[in-house]
């Protein structure tokens, strides 16, 4: 890397990426609602029609099982197909194609029908849309043997994690958290494609361990400068990747700092969390000094007044104060 | 569009024993799975084709090997029509790993690259969209293939019937879509099932060609099929045959058929594919009964050879379980 740095968003590094992929692969085409004329409902795929085509940037009816399952057959027909779903609500129309047939097919076919598809979708709350536009369903999709599911929270990650999905044979989801999208920051002029496995500390710490993705790694880092300034040194994971999990950088970083927070925007209950939580258990069980503890959304549907969905999703103070009571009673 | 939109002309005597000897085997084969069944050899479901057998036939005669077929849970004579190995499918109906798909997918989840045959899926409607887009890959990587997708009549019920029509006009894409209407969404007669029962109108209102063809009579599938493929090679778009026909048998090995009568039943027995093309070669003076007696002998012989083939068949090691869960080939 040359080393030169660009201020850029996390939405235009993701049109970097597919813009790249786009050059690259004259295989890959980008096929959802509104991803063409629209520009993408979150613009961002804007721009690209006009640059490439509506064969490569072909919007689709409102139809998810119809278009996902139709990236599923163009994949396997031998075309990279990136399907974006506008948020991750929507997917559960597609949930047939993606359980039933993107992840088993490989494996009830006896390793003769590999699937190649991108599924690129919003997820996520805090922009006041209720609750049919602000839920997180990337931990459900983790529980899918057979998907990966990947969670891009820097910039990085949103510029780089897509070319390397679309080199790998079996179905990728992609969540991108919607309040990071006008996320601004600085990024290499020429950053590329990044690994998709693997978690990254994200801060050091010797106290204690918040282990987090998506935009709640923000609000880990966040809360872990509070509580810098409270004498408490955190490290933060960003887990990148939901499934599969990087079991050896969780369980080592907790075998150190003896104490875990688990951070999640998904509900608590059958979580994410709670997979990663008994990971722990079941690994590093001795090394505890405090009971695992957990910070997720709470256990409604992700109400429309500001103050409501604050209330709901996890916040950097929350954190804090789970750490701080974990500290105490450590 | 109408009923029988191409006449059948008759075929010449070869071409008339290839389809009979196809329609032969599937009977013969679904009939020894039947009884595989009762002696425990197959497990899980079992969904048997047994008077179905014009379609999968009738139709096949327009693929080319390098055609692309998706179908559903009763696709056995898809599968033999298509030129799978009775062997291999029949190793799959026992679990084997010599089975077309390893063993992994039993009686409803045969797959077969070597064919293009993807599947054998048991959610019903859910194979359509992925016809759509391996027309799709197909179209955009202009290769001339057609994907010629198999559903049954209740999977018009289903929103990704809809979507998958809409998709595959909108975009013109080399689809076949053969609906087999049997008339019992399993128990479920269409009358209590659907508003509308003419499916060739269902197509029509998203623009598509569409043709209904007498499924029992297997030169009017053919030729149906023909057609059809012609049309959509030519680049006319997609195109929805639907093949009246009737199953014979039980949706299932569990079903005791409460929901219509033996009277039903026998008056369709006697319109059979069987009855209905050996009726017509007979008139023609294209057959005679040491034909249909030697193809019987031959088909018995192969569908023993393929039991044969499926109890000397291996078991995946239970190492292997978590195998193919995810691709084994390196990234490059």
């Amino acid at each position: 890397m040359s080393g030169e740095l660009q201020v850029t968003t996390y939405r235009e590094a993701l049109r970097a990426g597919l813009r790249d992929a786009l050059l690259r692969d004259e295989r890959v085409f980008l096929m959802g609602e509104d991803v063409g004329h629209y520009g993408g409902c979150f613009a961002v795929s804007r721009g690209l029609l006009a640059e490439f085509g509506s064969e490569r940037i072909r919007d689709t009816p409102l139809a998810e099982s119809g278009f996902v399952g139709a990236g599923i057959g163009a994949a396997m027909g031998g075309m990279r197909p990136v399907v974006e779903v506008m948020t991750c609500n929507f997917s559960l129309l597609a949930l047939d194609q993606l359980v039933n047939n993107a992840a088993t097919w490989l494996h009830m076919s006896g390793g003769q029908f590999p699937c190649p598809l991108v599924v690129r979708m919003a997820t996520g709350g805090g922009k006041q849309l209720a609750a049919q536009h602000s839920h997180s369903f990337e931990g459900w999709f983790a529980h899918i043997p057979g998907l990966k599911i990947l969670t891009p929270a820097t910039l990085e990650d949103a510029r780089g994690m897509l070319w390397t999905a679309l080199q790998d044979p079996d179905p990728v989801l992609i969540f991108e958290n919607q309040t990071l999208y006008p996320m601004e920051g600085s990024l290499a002029v020429d950053a590329g494609a990044v690994a998709i496995s693997g978690a990254r500390i994200h801060r050091g710490g010797a106290d204690v361990t918040l282990i987090t993705y998506g935009a709640s790694l923000w609000k880990a880092l966040a809360a872990a400068s509070t509580l810098a300034e409270k004498g408490i040194d955190a490290e933060v994971i960003d887990l990148r990747s939901l499934r599969p999990l990087d079991d050896a950088t969780i369980l080592a970083s907790v075998a150190r700092t003896h104490r875990a927070v688990v951070v999640d925007e998904g509900w608590r209950s059958g979580g994410i969390s709670a997979e990663i939580g008994m990971r722990i258990m079941e690994s590093v069980f001795y090394q505890l000094d405090a009971p695992v503890a957990r910070v997720c959304t709470a256990e409604v549907p992700i109400p429309y007044p500001k103050h409501l969905e604050e209330a709901a999703l996890p916040q950097a103070v929350k954190i804090v104060e789970t750490v701080e009571r974990m500290m105490r009673h450590g | 569009m109408g009923t029988d939109l191409f006449p059948p002309p008759l075929p010449t005597r070869d071409h008339a024993l290839v389809l009979l000897r196809q329609m032969l085997l599937i009977r013969h084969f679904e009939e020894r799975c039947a009884e595989l069944y009762t002696q425990q050899k197959i497990r899980g479901f079992l969904h048997l084709y047994t008077g179905e057998e014009a379609v999968a036939v009738g139709v096949m005669q327009a693929l080319d090997p390098r055609d692309a077929v998706v179908s559903t849970y009763r696709e056995h004579g898809h599968a033999l029509a298509r030129g799978i190995a009775p062997g291999a499918i029949m190793a799959e109906m026992f679990g084997r790993r010599e089975g077309c798909s390893g063993g992994r997918g039993g009686s409803m989840h045969l797959f077969d690259a070597a064919t293009r045959f993807y599947g054998g899926g048991a959610i019903v409607g859910g194979g359509l969209p992925v016809a759509v887009g391996l027309a799709l890959a197909d179209r955009m990587q202009g290769r001339p293939q057609v994907s010629c997708c198999f559903f049954g009549e209740g999977a018009a019920a289903e929103g990704e019937f809809h979507e998958s029509m809409n998709l595959a006009q909108l975009w013109r894409l080399p689809v076949l879509f053969v609906c087999e209407n049997n008339l019992y969404a399993m128990g479920s007669a269409l009358s209590i099932t659907e508003s509308s029962a003419d499916f060739t109108r269902k197509a029509s209102g998203y623009g598509m060609a569409a043709g209904a063809v007498d499924g029992m009579d297997v030169l009017a599938v053919e030729n149906s099929a023909r057609a059809a493929v012609q049309a959509i090679r030519a680049g006319n778009g997609p195109f929805l045959l639907e093949a009246r026909t009737y199953r014979f048998r039980a949706h299932s090995m569990f079903d005791p058929e409460l929901y219509r009568s033996r009277e039903e039943v026998e008056h369709w027995r006697e319109h059979g594919p069987l009855i209905t093309l050996t009726r017509r070669l007979r008139e023609a003076g294209l057959f005679a009964e040491e034909d249909f007696q030697a193809l019987t002998r031959e088909v018995e012989a192969e569908v023993e050879q393929a039991v044969a083939f499926a109890e000397a068949g291996t078991w995946e090691p239970v190492e292997d379980l978590c195998r193919f869960v995810y691709s084994e080939v390196e990234r490059a």
